[in-house]
């Protein structure tokens, strides 16, 4: 059972060009910089926005072709979506938010209540909310009914857009949970928290410039993100340059010597634990050393994240023990070290 | 009522209105004010106050208060029931010429009623555009008959209901629809479900000015109805009728009428002002 997505969405000015992306089962992340589409492909899938052109098909069913003039509706796209800002219905209680979908599905009022408080006590609103408004509610408890409402008709696929943008962090944990633990069959989870995708996703897919620009595992994508800001987001240090056979010059001048071979204008990614950092200039087998200034150091439990000026702005991931031996503290030059073959190259 | 006293406090407390504006400008505003007000009062002075029950319950004034409720009522009923399918429209559909489409919708609110009356005339009268085929095919006739005046009213009143739900439904955004739509409901289901319930204030509010538009109709209800006892002859048209025979039956039809608008206003006060 998969979700087959080839085709393209076009909007006034604005296109998304979406090449055979397959939606397996369980959680798919879908980043990407603002405005590269990640919400546009949430709704095509389920059913607000129409395709253009190509073809649409959840569990072997085509929803969307628009060349045979197939189109199904969403209200019979057993797709539910948990949008960006929630969209619960102000004149309803909070439970018969969550009871809408079982009612339209046929269910009766008491029926449908009665599964809609299951639901709201799973995914932990306090029984005193739900004969309000959701008005009468925090943000947090208002993701939660929105999370319940969308699960209540128990969709074939869950779209969640950035749920967890309005959400502090001691709620993101249970809400993680709670996409986690989602009966849905497919998850597609549009976020910008790279924890989601460390967490959750059991696939990443990075849209850029209204294109796939790369798909697989987190590990794959983290490897070979297809573009700045998914390399980035991914804790990568990405550093442009032009590319001549394994060497590649950047733009202050810096030659790094990477493994592989390429030519003209390149991108070399690198992860921040591959940076290694030295008071003398090292010897030994890394073949890139360069001094640089200590700008910053960020403790986070046994981690260290050290950012380095000079020539190359990168992140380096240490030990807090190494960064306490070093005697790290900012305006230090230190030397920087990377092996060429931690080095990944990106046209 | 209360615009002459913020006037004045904000001209002694607050700096900056007193400092900013001319005087004359303040001052004008207040004779544009008394303008305003002296109607009002006006009626008020000449109000034959003890006599008021025995003029409203002189026949031709109830039976002139009956033809006006059936006509403003039905009107009211036609404007949600035409209504609320165009506002919808309106605001919900692109429209090839949305200008154009927009100012015949506001036509009535700015025509003359005696135009719009006689406009229908000529639209839905016995040799009119539609009036003939209705006459020929049907036998219905609409000029000079309660069903008549139902039409005039309706016509001057539908605008009225139709820009605010269509305000309401275009500052509600149609989120709340997809979201219904994702939930399974289909487009009645999302209609009566969810839009509609939404807008319920600016139903509420739009019924409600249509209604009194309807109610204080006098032009085109005139030119088109005409004026039959117990048909088409409705307040505003008894107390024009009136102001000859017995200017205090005049007063006091109208006492009434702006008691209504009056309590029409107060009650969308806070709905319908601010914006």
């Amino acid at each position: 059972m998969t979700v087959s997505f080839d085709g393209r969405v076009v909007r006034p000015g604005w296109k998304l060009q979406v090449d055979g992306l397959d939606i397996g089962e369980g959680v798919t992340a879908v980043i990407g910089a603002n405005g590269t589409g990640k919400t546009t492909l949430g709704r095509a899938v389920a059913g607000l926005d129409r395709l253009a052109s190509g073809r649409l098909e959840i569990a072997g069913a085509v929803a969307d072709d628009p060349a045979a003039g197939v189109f199904v509706p969403a209200h019979r796209r057993r797709v539910a979506m948990v949008f960006q800002d929630l969209r619960l219905f102000g004149h309803l209680r909070v439970i018969d938010n969550v009871a809408f979908g079982l009612r339209r599905a046929g269910a009766g009022r008491a029926g449908a209540r009665r599964q809609a408080a299951a639901l709201l006590e799973r995914v932990g609103v306090d029984s005193a909310a739900w004969q309000r408004r959701p008005a009468a509610l925090s943000g947090g408890q208002r993701q939660r009914v929105a999370v319940a409402r969308a699960l209540a008709p128990e969709p074939e696929v869950l779209i969640v857009d950035e749920p967890l943008a309005s959400v502090d962090s001691s709620g993101r944990a249970s809400l993680r949970a709670l996409i986690d633990g989602s009966p849905a069959r497919h998850t597609l989870l549009i976020t910008h928290d790279p924890v989601d995708v460390a967490t959750l996703a059991e696939r990443v897919v990075v849209l850029d410039g209204a294109a796939v620009a790369s798909r697989g595992s987190a590990a794959e994508v983290t490897a070979s993100p297809g573009c700045e800001w998914a390399a980035s987001f991914l804790g990568a240090n990405v550093v442009p340059g032009r590319a001549h056979g394994t060497s590649v010059t950047t733009g202050t001048g810096l030659v790094l010597t990477v493994a592989s071979e390429a030519d003209g204008p390149v991108y070399v990614t690198f992860p921040a634990h591959a940076v290694t950092l030295h008071h003398d200039r090292p010897g030994g087998s890394a073949r890139n050393a360069w001094q640089a200034e200590l700008e910053r150091v960020d403790l986070d439990g046994e981690r260290a994240r050290v950012h380095l000026a000079g020539p190359l702005a990168v992140r380096a991931d240490i030990t807090r023990r190494s960064a306490d031996e070093l005697e790290l503290r900012p305006g230090l030059t230190v030397w920087a070290s990377l092996k060429a073959t931690e080095l990944t190259v990106v046209t | 009522m209360s615009s002459p006293t913020r006037v004045r406090a904000e001209a002694g407390t607050g700096p900056r209105p007193a400092g900013r504006l001319p005087a004359a400008v303040t001052w004008v505003g207040l004779v544009a004010l008394g303008l305003l007000l002296l109607p009002v009062v006006g009626l008020l002075q000449r109000a034959p106050w003890s006599a008021l029950p025995s003029i409203l319950g002189e026949s031709e004034v109830l039976e002139a208060l009956r033809v006006s409720l059936i006509v403003s009522l039905a009107a009211a009923a036609a404007c949600i029931v035409l209504g609320l399918p165009l506002a919808l429209v309106l605001a919900r559909r692109r429209l090839r010429f949305p200008r154009i489409v927009r100012a015949v919708v506001m036509l009535p609110m700015v025509l003359p009623p005696v135009v719009a009356g006689t406009a229908l005339l000529f639209a839905l009268g016995r040799r009119g555009l539609v009036g003939q085929r209705l006459d020929s095919w049907f036998g219905v006739s609409l000029p000079f008959t309660t069903a008549g005046s139902v039409v005039a009213a309706a016509f001057v009143a539908l605008p009225f209901f139709v820009v605010t739900v269509e305000a309401a439904l275009r500052q509600a955004g149609d989120g709340l629809d997809e979201a219904a739509a994702t939930l399974g409901a289909g487009a009645w289901a999302t209609m009566a479900h969810v839009t509609l319930p939404t807008i319920r204030p600016a139903l509420a509010v739009g019924t409600a000015l249509a209604w009194a538009r309807a109610l204080g109709e006098f032009g085109a209800t005139l030119t088109f109805a005409g004026s039959f006892p117990g048909r088409t002859r409705t307040l505003p048209l008894e107390t024009y009728l009136a102001l000859e025979r017995d200017p205090e039956a005049a007063v006091a039809i109208s006492l009434v009428l702006m008691a209504v608008a009056l309590a029409v206003l107060v009650t969308l006060r806070d709905r319908w002002m601010p914006r």
